[in-house]
């Protein structure tokens, strides 16, 4: 510890040290005092006044705080399947075949990723406008269907992504040796292809449920009155005010991602280190 | 060797119809229909004619509007430059850090991009606003300082004015560098962490000081790295629809509000189409714009 930093060890000279203390700061000091402040006995939400678990009561107890929390995760939920199954047939797709129209449908399948949110967001207006109006009054989940079917469009070519980077490591003498062996197409697909991308699938999974839970303005243009998302929600909260209710529910839907990223990045290593081996 | 699709016509089609059907429905499909209101005009209340007219975007080459689109572009110019500048030191310590300090900070980087933008912005907010934190820490501070220039015999300061931070310009870039930061690092350090040492090791080695190293070995090294965090930046910044609307002011419109304002207040699709449209041909542009530049350096080099 006491050695001079060698030549390269920048982390160790004090200028740099200094300046990712700063962007630390920066990043991590207004979501710090956010969480803070959802704990102060305060409506002015500025100077601290003692400590008070009634914020969380009060954003526990708002019903329709609640129902926007609960139709963000069945979106999430539903929208990772979709866009894993999506993803996955995709890449596949792309890795295994040669066929005509190939280039194209490869930079059509990147367009989502790259077109402006707002963009896709007034398209999906007019497209559940004009061609495919939503029934109003479906029973849940139904209900949530042209959120679900906006979200998987931007969300599944990012599994495709994911997915197709793995796939590349791929060796296909392996596939070759199971037809050989007597498997068939499908039996090939589950038992050698899917457990080598089994990981890009949980890390896509990932991602896709992050897009979907934290896009706001893709939702804003597809959501009803009755099908209000957790984003929409705190945005319509938010717009006028700043009161610690919203600090409490923001708090809860940060701890609630940031547990599920860990836990996913936890789930992943050993699966990772399965496929390594195998 | 990939395979030609003749030869396993059933596999095939099981991977490729569900992929093309749901691209071109929900996605083509919709995008279509925008691209081909963009040509169109109000018919009645609800009706749009397609008709080919080009009025809409005449429209848009209006100076009101070409003014806004200007702002958006130096707007989000200016995030893509502070996050460059901010960023890169960050990337070079997190390249440059022993295997265990580099998960730290790669989480430290990563963490609020799990974390829901609009939470993000709204934390802003408390931040920025006139009864928020900043202005707080200045008061106690401009109080200190009259207190303290009482007791020395001075005059004191006169009333405190907050700092009117939100709703500003300011507020806007500041928003924008701090949801887009971590869009920059991540591809950075992804390019300085592939980049071979014994270059830099050679350049110190040979009398050339750090800031040398960087600017003559490090950054064409990792240009390719640089260029797409750039893009990968630039985009969403130029498109982006909350942060302005949350912490700008009416003076600090992008287009993204007067395109939402055209398909949710004013109900003038055609016009707001031709809008979208503007705004993906300018991203596409920079995305092509990067293609070029890339293919370029890659023919240099060889």
């Amino acid at each position: 510890m006491s050695q001079a930093p060698g030549p390269l060890e920048y982390l160790r000279r004090w200028p740099l040290r200094a300046w990712v203390t700063g962007v630390a700061v920066f990043l991590y000091a207004p979501l710090i005092s956010l969480i803070v402040f959802s704990f102060n006995d305060s409506k002015r939400n500025v100077v601290w006044q003692g400590f008070t678990f009634k914020y969380y009561g009060k954003a526990l107890t708002d019903e329709s705080l609640l129902t926007a929390l609960s139709n963000s995760l069945t979106i999430a939920l539903i929208v990772t399947l979709v866009s894993v199954v999506l993803g996955a047939l995709s890449a596949v797709l792309l890795w295994r075949f040669r066929f005509p129209g190939k280039t194209a449908l490869e930079g059509a399948l990147s367009l989502p990723i790259v077109v402006p949110e707002i963009c896709m967001g007034v398209a999906m207006l007019v497209f559940f406008a004009k061609v495919l109006p939503w029934p109003v009054g479906m029973p849940w989940p139904f209900n949530l269907g042209a959120i679900i079917i906006s979200h998987v469009s931007f969300c599944f070519p990012f599994v495709t992504v994911v997915v197709r980077a793995r796939l590349a490591s791929f060796n296909r003498e392996l596939e070759e040796a199971a037809k050989d062996l007597g498997a068939g197409e499908w039996r090939t697909f589950r038992d050698i292809l899917i457990p080598h991308i089994a990981p890009s699938l949980v890390a896509g999974a990932l991602l896709a449920f992050t897009l979907s839970l934290d896009d706001f303005v893709i939702t804003f243009f597809t959501a009803g009155p009755d099908t209000v998302t957790f984003p929409v929600k705190v945005y319509s909260m938010v717009r006028f005010s700043v009161t610690p209710e919203v600090n409490a529910a923001s708090t809860m839907l940060m701890v609630l991602t940031v547990l599920a990223t860990f836990l996913a990045l936890r789930f992943q290593n050993p699966a990772k280190d399965l496929a390594e081996r195998g | 060797m990939e395979q030609s699709w003749t030869r396993a016509k059933g596999a095939f089609l099981a991977v490729f119809s569900p992929t093309v059907l749901w691209l071109f429905a929900f996605f083509l499909l919709p995008m279509g229909i925008i691209w081909a209101y963009s040509f169109g005009q109000n018919e009645g209340l609800v009706d749009i004619a397609v008709t080919g007219t080009l009025a809409n975007y005449a429209r848009v080459l209006q100076p009101l509007y070409l003014l806004i689109f200007l702002k958006s572009l130096w707007f989000a110019f200016l995030t893509t430059a502070l996050c460059l500048v901010i960023g890169f030191p960050v990337a070079m310590a997190i390249t440059f850090a022993s295997e265990k300090t580099k998960a730290w900070l790669l989480v430290l980087i990563m963490l609020p991009f799990w974390t829901n933008l609009l939470i993000r912005t709204y934390a802003l907010m408390a931040v920025l606003r006139t009864e928020g934190y900043v202005n707080w820490a200045y008061h106690w501070l401009w109080d200190e300082t009259s207190g303290l220039l009482q007791m020395i015999g001075q005059a004191p300061l006169g009333a405190f004015t907050p700092l009117d931070l939100l709703h500003k310009n300011f507020a806007v870039v500041f928003g924008l560098v701090y949801v887009n930061l971590p869009f920059m690092v991540l591809p950075l350090y992804a390019a300085l962490d592939r980049l071979d040492r014994s270059y830099l090791e050679a350049s110190l080695d040979l009398g050339a000081g750090h800031l040398t190293t960087l600017f003559r070995i490090i950054v064409p090294l990792a240009l390719p790295g640089i260029a797409s965090g750039v893009l990968i930046t630039f985009i969403p910044a130029l498109g982006s629809y909350l942060t302005p609307d949350l912490l700008g002011g009416p003076d600090s419109q992008m287009i993204a509000s007067v395109i939402e304002r055209q398909f949710k207040r004013a109900n003038d699709w055609p016009f707001g189409a031709a809008l979208s449209f503007m705004l993906m041909y300018m991203t596409f542009a920079a995305v092509a714009l990067q293609a070029i530049l890339a293919r370029r350096r890659a023919e240099a080099r060889q």
